[in-house]
C-alpha cells in the first residue's frame, strides 16, 4: 500500500518544490517506485524542476475531468526508472481540483507506486488544503525566518484539523516532520540566524533534514535536475539522509562545518 | 577598517536570531489558542453592546474593543463611548416638545 506524502509550507519561495523533486528522485534511487504529483493548478513548475516540461501532453486535471486516462498523463523520469511525475494544469484554476477527483486518482495511483509525494501550492487555500487531504504523512519545510516558521506552525495546526486523518475518528493523526532548507551554518554561529534547535524547540515537530543554503540548488533548477541526482553536493547529500530518515533509518543529523575563506580569498576581498 | 582585505572591528553583536526566536514564542502561544476561538472578538462586542444597551442609550458605532497580547499579561480594553449631557438634554428637550 503506498504511503501519501505532502510537501507543504504555508509560505511560498522556502522550497516545496525543490524538495518533493529531491525526495521523490531520493526514494526512486533507493529502489521505491514513487511519483510525484503537481498541486499547484495555473502556476506549474514543478515539470521544470524535474526536467520533464516538453513531455507535458495531459495532466493531473485532465484526469480528474476524465478528458485522459491516468497512464497518458503520468510521465516517467529518463533518469530512473521508479520515478514519475503527474503535472498539473498550467491554463485551468484551483477550482479545478474536486476533492472527489483527487481521491480517485490517488487511489488508482496507490495501486501502482510506494510513494505519492503530493507538492503543495503555497498558501492555505483550495490547491493546498487537497494536498494535504488524503496525506500519510506531512514534510513541513521552513526556511530559519520568522514568517516561515510562523506558516509553517498555522499549517501544522491545518495537518491536525483539516484532513482526512484528523477528521477521521480513530485514525493516527497526519505524521509531520520538519524539513529546514536554506540553513547558514555560518549565520547561524554569528547569531544572525535562528538555529535549528530553536525552531525544533518552537515548532515541536521531529527533525528530518537540514538543507544548507547551497550554490547547487539553483543549478540543478536550471537544468531541470532533482538535486539528489548531483551526487557530490553537499545538499544533496542532506537530501538523501533526509530521504533515509523519511524510510525509517535512524541516522544522525550532521551539520556542515562552517567555511572559512582561504588566506588568498580573504586577501583578494572575497566573500563568496 | 579596511587593510589588505582584512577587516578591523569589534565582533559584531547583534545576535538577531534570540529577538526572532522570542517574537515567535510570544506570538505562537496566542495564535495556536486563537485558532479555535478565531471569531471572538466580534462575538464580545456584539455582546458586550448587547448588555450594555439593556440599561443604558448606547450606539453600536461607539463600542470600540482591543486586544494587547504581551509576553506576562494581555489585556483586553473595552471602550464604550456613552451619550454626554448635552446629547442627553436635547435628546430630552425634543422628548417633551413632542
Amino acid at each position: 500500500m503506498a504511503k501519501i506524502i505532502v510537501v507543504t509550507s504555508g509560505k511560498g519561495g522556502v522550497g516545496k518544490t525543490t524538495s518533493s523533486a529531491a525526495i521523490g528522485a531520493g526514494l526512486a534511487l533507493r529502489g521505491h517506485k514513487t511519483v510525484v504529483i503537481d498541486f499547484d493548478v495555473g502556476l506549474r513548475n514543478l515539470d521544470m524542476i524535474m526536467g520533464c516540461e516538453r513531455r507535458v501532453v495531459f495532466d493531473f486535471i485532465n484526469v480528474i475531468q476524465g478528458d485522459a486516462k491516468l497512464k497518458q498523463a503520468l510521465i516517467k523520469d529518463r533518469r530512473n526508472d521508479n520515478l514519475w511525475v503527474l503535472p498539473t494544469s498550467q491554463t485551468r484554476d484551483k477550482d479545478a481540483l474536486t476533492q472527489e477527483g483527487v481521491e480517485t486518482v490517488l487511489n488508482e495511483l496507490r495501486e501502482d507506486f510506494d510513494y505519492i509525494i503530493c507538492d503543495s501550492p503555497a498558501g492555505i487555500e483550495r490547491g493546498a488544503h487537497l494536498a494535504m487531504y488524503y496525506a500519510d504523512e506531512a514534510v513541513v519545510v521552513t526556511n530559519p525566518e520568522v514568517s516561515s516558521v510562523r506558516d509553517s506552525d498555522r499549517v501544522l495546526g491545518l495537518l491536525n484539523s483539516k484532513t482526512s486523518r484528523a477528521e477521521k475518528t480513530g485514525a493516527e493523526p497526519v505524521q509531520a516532520h520538519l524539513l529546514l532548507t536554506r540553513y547558514d551554518q555560518g549565520r547561524v554561529a554569528k547569531g544572525e540566524m535562528m538555529k535549528v534547535e530553536d525552531i525544533l524547540e518552537i515548532l515541536s515537530i521531529p527533525l528530518l533534514g537540514i538543507i544548507p543554503e547551497s550554490t547547487t540548488v539553483l543549478k540543478a533548477s536550471n537544468v531541470g535536475m532533482p538535486v539528489v541526482f548531483d551526487d557530490k553536493s553537499q545538499a544533496a547529500k542532506a537530501y538523501e539522509d533526509a530521504v533515509s530518515r523519511l524510510i525509517g533509518e535512524q541516522l544522525e543529523i550532521q551539520l556542515q562545518p562552517v567555511e572559512r575563506p582561504g588566506f588568498f580569498q580573504r586577501l583578494l576581498g572575497r566573500t563568496a | 577598517m579596511r587593510l589588505f582585505g582584512f577587516t578591523f572591528r569589534a565582533p559584531r553583536t547583534d545576535a538577531t536570531a534570540d529577538m526572532a526566536k522570542e517574537r515567535l514564542q510570544i506570538l505562537l502561544a496566542h495564535e495556536r489558542v486563537d485558532r479555535s476561538n478565531a471569531e471572538l472578538l466580534p462575538i464580545l462586542q456584539r455582546e458586550i453592546l448587547e448588555v450594555v444597551k439593556r440599561h443604558m442609550k448606547v450606539d453600536s458605532k461607539t463600542v470600540d474593543i482591543k486586544l494587547e497580547r504581551g509576553d506576562d499579561i494581555s489585556s483586553l480594553e473595552i471602550n464604550v463611548e456613552l451619550p454626554g449631557a448635552r446629547q442627553l438634554q436635547a435628546a430630552r428637550g425634543a422628548a417633551l416638545s413632542a
